[in-house]
């Protein structure tokens, strides 16, 4: 009892911290109209390679600076975030029912339709996962919805693999056992019994897993295979900010902070939800 | 009169044909409480888990039949089987740590079964758990019912699984060691509790253990296990007094007495155990599946 309340107390700064990032940044994107200070596609040559406020030369309303074609910054990374977020959720998710399902399955039921299921992982596995995303999204077409495709269909395996051996361990639980003497059905079991054992496993990965999608778009981005080029993403303006890395730090340096700040996030933010989950901890 | 449950020269084997079980007979008279005493390894929890449809799916029955109140189990489709099982049976298992769904409270636990298996009404099936709970001595049934299984002790979980398996009154009660997972004082408490509830609603028991001392004190009949073979079967109180066969004369004279703790304990003899492998040595030699 004791140490689940010292564990308690401890996760409290980790996730007001995580979840107060999470927030903040979610609300920038979904008000970016609104939030962001100037046009993030507006071009203005003279003012060029602008540095962020507390250095000389900076210009008020470019809190951040601007890039090489002039343009904010931060109105750039608040709508970048929107992409950033969508395909968080959409493609998190996705990955997230179809991983969870099969692994459940695989797990609980065991014999044909775990081999068949555990092969197909193997073997997806076996492909590098990013080189895999660019082939993907180099066949399906680049856009949002094929991006979204792209993660789901590489990451789903990662909540099988882990939501496979929960739900096995579950599954020679003998309380298992006892609702199979009582009369349940096999699927009845699975889903009443067993699914709400694993799901603080199924929360934690899910947010873990937005943080990945949130790098995989990046990642996409920065070798231009994401959206379309005009609309900012982070790792767009990553990839930009590459090329001006000696005469404009900033451009690089402050989107990898937002996507360091907001991958360690999610992963922090799912590990504080799983012990709020699981009735052992709370 | 019928038994509650007749098993039948029930033999089972793994896939590599290593037997298992070798044609175990018993019977448990309704309202009786059979012990199924044995070493671990003998077969006794496999008994109880094969009458329950529960065995692991690398045993499999080659052969015998388990009849349940007269129902040949054998003769049931799956479905039917389960629901068979389901409403006359009932199991009381080994460990309370892992019988009961951890993210599950207690009430809803126990109502569940009932309400959605038997049919009953929530308004019914609440007032039974809560009945039952009043009768393995539960104090406080309100804070129990909306507990979390972790925040019961060993002891308390172990009365929520007896009044789990009395609940639906059910004709025939597994109990897989029940004792075995608790501490000594708690044992004597829980093994009364199993006792008292047994004579009160006259319910069967097939009460699987490894401790001699508990067989005396619970039980009319005894069926002795050796590698899956049952070697003697008698009342309890002439077990005792006098045991036919020098496997149960050997496991009488080892168990610990409390009148002279410092004996050193005494392993069963050496030409016992060579006399069991002849037995064992002996049925299975000209066995084969079905025609044992």
């Amino acid at each position: 009892m004791d140490e689940a309340r010292i564990s308690r107390r401890g996760l409290g700064p980790r996730l007001w911290l995580a979840g107060g990032w999470l927030v903040l940044a979610l609300l920038a994107a979904i008000f970016a109209p609104l939030v962001a200070p100037q046009d993030p596609l507006a071009q203005d040559l003279m003012l060029e390679r602008l540095p962020p406020f507390w250095l000389d030369g900076a210009e008020p309303g470019y809190w951040l600076g601007t890039d090489s074609l002039g343009r904010d910054l931060l109105s750039r990374l608040i709508f970048g975030g929107r992409i950033a977020f969508i395909v968080a959720f959409a493609a998190a998710t996705s990955a997230c029912l179809l991983g969870s399902a099969l692994g459940l399955i695989a797990g609980y039921f065991g014999g044909w339709a775990d081999r068949i299921i555990s092969r197909v992982v193997d073997i997806w596995m076996a492909f590098p996962p990013v080189l895999f995303a660019i082939l993907l999204v180099a066949v399906l077409g680049t856009g949002l919805s094929s991006v979204i495709l792209a993660i789901a269909i590489i990451d789903w395996t990662r909540f099988c693999r882990v939501i496979r051996a929960e739900a096995m361990s579950q599954a020679r639980m003998d309380y298992v056992e006892s609702a199979r003497i009582a009369g349940y059905g096999r699927i009845g079991i699975m889903l009443r019994e067993v699914l709400p054992n694993v799901l603080p496993s199924v929360v934690a990965l899910l947010s873990l897993e937005m943080g990945i999608a949130v790098i995989v778009e990046a990642i996409l981005s920065f070798v231009n295979l994401s959206i379309s080029t005009d609309d900012p993403t982070w790792g767009s303006i990553i990839a930009e900010g590459r090329l001006s890395i000696h005469q404009a730090w900033w451009v690089l340096v402050f989107p990898l902070i937002t996507l360091i700040l907001t991958v360690l996030s999610f992963s922090q933010f799912g590990e504080a939800l799983k012990a709020r989950f699981d009735p052992v901890l709370r | 009169m019928e038994p509650c449950l007749d098993i039948r020269r029930l033999s089972a084997v793994l896939p590599n044909g290593q037997r298992v079980l070798r044609s175990v007979s018993l019977a448990v008279q309704p309202g009786e409480v059979r012990a199924l005493v044995g070493e671990s390894g003998a077969g006794k929890t496999m008994i109880g888990k094969a009458v329950l449809g529960v065995l692991p799916k690398s045993v499999r029955v080659v052969e015998g039949d388990m009849l349940v109140e007269g129902e040949d189990l054998g003769h049931l489709d799956a479905k039917a089987r389960r629901t068979l099982i389901g409403a006359r049976t009932a199991l009381i298992p080994q460990d309370p740590l892992t019988a009961l769904n951890p993210s599950r409270r207690i009430g809803a636990q126990m109502t569940d079964r009932l309400v959605r298996i038997l049919g009953w009404s929530g308004e019914r099936a609440d007032t039974r758990i809560r009945q039952l709970l009043d009768e393995v001595q539960i104090r406080d049934p309100e804070r129990v019912l909306k507990s979390y299984p972790h925040e019961l002790s060993g002891g308390m979980r172990q009365r929520v699984l007896i009044a789990a398996a009395f609940a639906a009154e059910p004709r025939l009660i597994v109990a897989d060691e029940p004792t075995t997972a608790l501490d000594v004082t708690v044992q004597k408490q829980i093994l009364r509790l199993i006792a008292q509830l047994q004579r009160d609603h006259g319910t069967a028991i097939l009460f699987v253990t490894h401790d001699l001392g508990v067989v005396a004190k619970i039980s009319q009949k005894v069926s002795v296990l050796y590698a899956g073979k049952v070697v003697e079967e008698a009342e309890t109180a002439r077990l005792f007094a006098a045991p036919q066969h020098p496997y149960t004369r050997a496991l009488i004279a080892a168990t610990p007495r409390y009148t002279d703790p410092y004996a050193s304990l005494k392993p069963v003899d050496e030409s016992v155990l060579a006399g069991l492998a002849a037995e064992i040595a002996a049925a299975d030699k000209d066995w084969r599946p079905g025609h044992g």
